[in-house]
């Protein structure tokens, strides 16, 4: 479709209409339309809990390793709980232009921050003291909403890791244009100026993880943005609901229960 | 160098305190520090106070090539220096995660809500661009660098001039700021972060939270706005989970304490800017006419003394008599004088005394003297002899009482322990 067109790296991108007139966008998706979403746990058998999730053309891997024994820096054990160590990298072939340094830069290092400020917040890591738990995500196709589908696809492999969280962590990305909100934002939204809102919430409680925002937006529309962005997760966490008891009716039959 | 960990109590005093919506300074829970703006004599140079927190901003330009996907932007480049003298926990050259989260909420305060019209820092298309850097160096930290290191950016940045450039065909000369007048940035909007500190779970929130109040926060929401009510950042850390309602009061709070500070600056910019015209001396050394720039000074407080007098008065006349305590000092040695009593000896150590006990004034020795009177009408087991070396105590339940009792109403030098032996001169 026109996701050929989402690749295209454009500077201006005033000549393409982010919402038609009949409330169409770029994909042809109304404005509180998610993409389509597929997932897979247990995609690794070395890895404790590995899963694989596409939110339309956005890919990630994320893979789990813990809890286990504290490595690297003994004085950073915490004497009551876990500690997450998160990794975000991209995969220097996600881009239209090849990315020269997937680790390390700023950007990468903030989302590694704010991946594992997000699990601390989910994780029950009062159960596992002195221990480490690591959490890496891998973005193999970049095309919007990076950081909600890395929750995403990280929430999956803690589950398949078996290790305890409070309720499932769900995020998405959601802009504002014209008045409308527009949820779950692709790569030609997001770089077309738009205010973008992207939110990490436990949807059972209505609580929000991490909370971050870009662009000019006016304080009048951050209520209806919110709205929109915690609708939208709670979308994501009924499909997530869904893999995860797939995967387990799956295993289930596999072992012969 | 690991900074000083936060003891319990001070952790337990600190939260109680909110709990009771108080603060250390004696602040409101909505209010800020003292914000101070001052400029120095180069333009683009901007030095901020709030409360302790001290920090200093620098903006420069230089020509460069611009990016090859936007050829007709100029450059903005921002970079907070953590300088190790703002804390002992900062290091040099290390690159913290405190230094990359600062960093990259002030690219995102500043370069995502446009605030500067790149388009004008333009001088030939896809060749050369101006490239506007930021510097801002923490001097001092106690607590809320994010704060004031928007205000100082922003502040500098308007506050700075670029030096004019003429084309003529395809000639581009720079003028030195002596030739033609320096321009000053097209900025569109000021965007000032405001922060919110969290504790008990979200339960309580402060505003502009000071070093300590960090320390004991469970998570920090960074709200960027401009005085137009419109939102350029929103950043929650610290593994906190928020309501939607929690944000909504913050952005309002946000918006009034930005509209303040927003006047502040351009204040400060315009009190700069008449000192400038006038030709007076500007800069640091002139807006602190008595005390140094780099000095810590402390603000006059004023003391309320209105009726001083009679309220200490009346706090004399109607205080509770104190009981009396005779002090009288005793005179053991020539030379030694001991008021009060003594702590008994606990190092389970016999002690011999010496002669020290002759110079027991008469008071003690009768009531001793009647102490041991009464003892030996209960049991005659106790001998009290003058000889040092022959001591022979029999230690039973009811003279160990009296020996205690002993003890309390007479002070000595040198104190033996539950064996009481006593030399009687």
């Amino acid at each position: 479709m026109s996701s050929f067109r989402c690749f295209v790296q454009c500077g201006n991108m005033a000549g393409l209409e982010l919402l038609s007139d009949q409330g169409y966008r770029l994909d042809g998706r109304k404005s509180t339309e998610l993409r389509k979403v597929q997932a897979r746990m247990g995609v690794f058998a070395q890895a404790d809990g590995s899963a694989y999730l596409e939110q339309g053309n956005t890919k990630a891997l994320a893979v789990v390793y813990g809890p286990h024994e504290m490595r690297g820096s003994r004085s950073r054990t915490l004497h009551d709980r876990a500690v997450i160590n998160c990794q975000y990298s991209m995969a220097t072939f996600s881009m239209s232009e090849r990315k020269r340094r997937p680790h390390g830069d700023r950007k990468s290092t903030e989302m590694s921050l704010h991946l594992k400020q997000t699990f601390e917040a989910a994780v029950m890591t009062q159960l596992y003291p002195r221990s480490q738990i690591d959490i890496y995500v891998k973005i193999l196709q970049s095309d919007g909403g990076n950081y909600s589908v890395c929750v995403n696809a990280a929430t999956l492999a803690v589950i398949d890791a078996g290790i305890p969280m409070l309720d499932y962590v769900c995020a998405s990305t959601v802009g504002f244009v014209d008045e409308t909100p527009l949820a779950d934002l692709c790569y030609a939204e997001e770089s077309g100026g738009v205010s973008s809102l992207a939110l990490a919430l436990l949807p059972r409680g209505g609580q929000i993880a991490l909370l971050q925002m870009d662009a000019r937006l006016h304080q009048d529309n951050l209520e209806a943005l919110m709205d929109a962005a915690m609708t939208a997760c709670k979308g994501v966490s009924k499909v997530l609901d869904q893999v995860v008891r797939q995967h387990l009716q799956e295993a289930s039959l596999a072992t012969g229960d | 160098m690991k900074e000083t960990p936060l003891s319990n109590c001070e952790r337990d005093f600190l939260l109680k305190a909110i709990q009771e919506k108080k603060r250390l300074d004696g602040r409101q829970t909505y209010d800020y520090r003292k914000l101070k703006i001052m400029f120095g004599t180069d333009f683009g140079c901007c030095f901020v106070e709030l409360g302790k927190t001290r920090v200093m901003a620098q903006v420069s330009c230089e020509l460069v090539a611009p990016k090859e996907n936007r050829p007709n932007e100029g450059i903005m480049f921002f970079n907070i220096e953590l300088s190790p003298m703002a804390s002992p926990a900062f290091e040099q050259g290390r690159q913290s995660e405190l230094s990359v989260k600062l960093n990259r909420q002030l690219e995102r305060c500043l370069r995502n809500s446009k605030c500067i019209d790149l388009e004008s820092l333009c001088v030939v298309s896809g060749e050369k661009v101006w490239q506007i850097r930021v510097d801002v160096h923490m001097l001092n930290h106690d607590g809320n660098l994010m704060d004031a290191a928007s205000i100082a950016a922003i502040a500098s940045l308007c506050h700075f001039r670029r030096p004019d450039v003429g084309i003529q065909g395809d000639e581009v000369t720079v003028y030195s700021p002596n030739e033609r007048d320096p321009i000053p940035l097209s900025i569109y909007h000021m965007p000032i972060s405001v922060s919110f500190a969290f504790f008990q779970q979200g339960t309580y929130l402060l505003v502009d939270p000071c070093e300590r109040e960090e320390r004991v926060m469970d998570g920090l929401l960074m709200i960027a706005m401009n005085k137009h009510r419109e939102i350029c950042s929103i950043q929650s850390s610290g593994g906190i989970m928020l309501l939607k309602e929690q944000v909504m009061r913050c952005s309002k709070i946000a918006s009034v304490k930005v509209s303040e500070i927003t006047k502040l600056i351009m204040k400060a910019l315009e009190n700069d800017k008449t000192a400038r015209k006038a030709g007076g001396k500007c800069g640091f050394a002139e807006s602190m006419p008595q005390e140094r720039i780099t000095a810590l000074k402390k603000d006059e407080t004023a003391v309320e003394m209105t009726d001083v007098t009679e309220r200490a008065n009346d706090i004399v006349l109607n205080a509770e008599v104190l009981p009396q305590t005779s002090q009288s000092l005793l005179v053991p040695l020539p030379g030694m004088g001991q008021v009060g009593k003594d702590l008994p000896n606990s190092w389970g150590i016999e002690e011999y005394d010496q002669d020290e006990e002759e110079a027991f004034n008469s008071d003690e020795d009768k009531q001793t003297t009647m102490e041991v009177g009464e003892k030996q009408k209960a049991h005659d087991v106790v001998e009290i002899s003058d000889s040092e070396e022959d001591e022979v105590v029999i230690l039973q339940p009811e003279a160990m009482d009296k020996a205690h009792k002993k003890t309390s109403s007479s002070s000595h030098l040198k104190e033996p322990a539950a064996s009481k032996k006593r030399h009687r001169k």
